[in-house]
């Protein structure tokens, strides 16, 4: 694999992941507890659906094929998406959606640091802006699990309950494969092994305050990043996709 | 997104503290157009109009959200996500500006949520149709925001400051709404057989609905002259409907659309359209709780409502807990 098309296939992963993730938050309009967290989801599901389309606008010039940002949401099938596992995961309640959502935004805001350092330049920018949006996602998510677990017993019974089931999907956001270990080499990319040290430490210090515990580590689920997805993708793209699948070429 | 309530007075009991001289001035401040702020004297009318006006405008803003949040999940472009998205949040930032316009008024928000929850307070009655294709989206935009505007508009001029207020922003978001649901229209008019047959079928099931939302005839209308005395309300239902048939049938004959009414003709004298007559049968069937999707558009709300019990419950329970630890 090229260092080129190493980047494509990680840019790629950046933008399934924020496009995968907003598609479900999108599935909470309108059934969110109170008004303001309604204010609050539309907002971040934007930033991420502006966050997907800047990595895949940028994936589809690298790449010189004419591919634009609805090519690649809306015209590949789930073995070409690279997403999280942990994103693809229905909403459940509240809790569950809430977790999800911690879990990967305090990966997310280191990931984003480190692509700021990195040597591609239009990466490092489209990082420096998804940033400044990201810490505010982390800040909600964070002040509200501690809500959650110091809250009621239970609430504190589902928040723990949430993080013992989204934890067996943490695992792959670490385990570097060929493309993370291409972006590294080739453009000063992240090193997952130290943005996991760091991850622990953020969500243990919310988590803590959160009066929940840490899930042990135990078998981690993966795959999503190369393709291999559950079974849960598979209904989201096909809703995603409809219109674009059923009338090819048309102009919305 | 709209409001049916102009026309619904409040009880018309009134407490014995409202003597005439109350009341006249009171008049006399509305006639030479000032603005009557929350803590001023005010009937208890006025008040009671007000507070069912704007919750009401306030559960449509809410309530709104169902039929377009309903395409969300299939855009058919992240454009069009990002803006329906966009659009889907502004509503919901009406429903919020307007239940504290209301809490103005003495009632809180909480009991104005229930009042929906339990039926008893109404929202506007086009809601309660469902959104069948893509196109429908772009429909409600032109047409359903469309009249929204019409209403709207006069309403920053109302009479009671806070509604006035937040209408200004109201109306200037709502109008990027209607340009954006004219777009979609635009874009499918000019696409493929199915994409105008697309569009012709949501006009065709969308235009006598509209034009419904101004609420019945004015013959018919109630409660028309106390709101327009007390200069809640600026024009008649008719004259707002007619305004709203003349600018939107030569937005159709742009769009290459068929506006479906036979009786649908320009009248050179008056400068007019002139229409056909709305089945006002369906209108009431539809506000008495008899729509397509009456049933299920409370229920949502509902089940989000009573979903959420548990997540208010641990916040308060975390926000007690807290204020006791600074106090300690």
């Amino acid at each position: 694999m090229s260092a080129n098309q190493a980047l494509i296939a990680y840019t790629l992963r950046l933008a399934d992941n924020a496009l995968i993730l907003a598609q479900r938050m999108v599935e909470l309009v309108a059934a969110e507890p109170e008004l303001e967290e309604e204010l609050a989801n539309a907002n971040f599901a934007l930033d991420f659906i502006g966050q997907a389309r800047m990595f895949y606008t940028y994936a589809g010039e690298l790449e010189g094929q004419g591919r634009s940002e609805d090519d690649f949401a809306f015209m590949r099938d789930e073995r070409e998406f690279g997403n999280l596992l942990l994103l693809e995961q229905p909403n459940g309640h509240f809790g569950d959606a809430l977790v999800r959502q911690f879990l990967f935004e305090a990966f997310y805001l280191h990931l984003l640091e480190a692509l700021m350092r990195c040597s591609d330049q239009r990466l490092c920018e489209i990082a420096a802006r998804a940033i400044k949006e990201v810490k505010y996602h982390f800040r909600h998510s964070s002040h509200w699990l501690v809500r959650l677990g110091d809250g009621t017993e239970l609430s504190h019974n589902r928040a723990q309950t949430s993080l013992d089931d989204a934890w067996r999907y943490t695992g792959e956001m670490f385990t570097a494969d060929e493309i993370d270990t291409a972006m590294q080499e080739n453009f000063d990319g992240p090193d997952l092994a130290s943005i996991h040290e760091l991850w622990r430490r953020d969500i243990a210090t919310v988590v803590v305050e959160a009066t929940l515990q840490l899930p042990d580590d135990q078998w981690m689920a993966s795959g999503g990043k190369q393709g291999r997805h559950s079974e849960h993708l598979g209904f989201l793209l096909a809703e995603m996709q409809y219109l674009q699948r059923s009338f090819p070429g048309a102009t919305w | 997104m709209y409001t049916q309530g102009l026309d619904q007075a409040g009880t018309d009991e009134q407490i014995a503290v409202e003597t005439d001289e109350l009341l006249s001035a009171f008049q006399e401040r509305i006639d030479a157009e000032e603005k009557i702020e929350p803590k001023d004297w005010m009937p208890e009318a006025y008040r009671r109009t007000l507070i069912r006006q704007i919750s009401q405008h306030a559960h449509s803003e809410i309530i709104g959200m169902q039929p377009e949040g309903n395409w969300l999940t299939r855009a058919p472009s992240l454009k069009r996500k990002v803006i329906l998205l966009a659009k889907v949040q502004d509503e919901a930032g009406h429903g919020l500006y307007l239940y504290s316009a209301a809490e103005t008024l003495g009632v809180s928000r909480a009991q104005m949520v229930a009042d929906l929850l339990s039926g008893k307070a109404k929202y506007s009655s086009i809601f309660n149709y469902p959104t069948l294709t893509w196109a429908d989206i772009g429909t409600i935009g032109w047409l359903v925001d469309g009249a929204a505007i019409m209403n709207q508009i006069p309403l920053c001029r109302c009479s009671y400051g806070p509604y006035a207020r937040a209408m200004v922003r109201v109306c200037k978001e709502e109008s990027f709404h209607q340009r954006q649901g004219f777009d979609i229209m635009h874009t499918l008019c000019r696409g493929s057989d199915e994409q105008k047959a697309m569009a012709q079928g949501a006009l065709n099931r969308w235009w006598w609905p509209s034009l419904m939302m101004f609420g019945p005839n004015d013959s018919e209308s109630k409660h028309s002259a106390q709101s327009m005395a007390w200069k809640i309300k600026r024009f008649s239902n008719d004259e707002l409907r007619q305004k709203f048939v003349d600018a939107t049938v030569q937005q159709a004959d742009f769009l290459g659309l068929r506006v479906p009414d036979d009786e649908l003709r320009f009248d050179e004298d008056s400068g007019h359209y002139r229409f056909g007559e709305i089945d006002w049968q369906e209108l009431f069937d539809v506000i008495a709780g008899n729509g397509p999707c009456n049933k299920q558009r409370l229920e949502k709300r509902r089940q989000a409502h009573s979903n959420g019990a548990w997540v208010r419950e641990a916040a308060q329970a975390y926000a007690s807990k807290q204020a006791s630890r600074a106090a300690a």
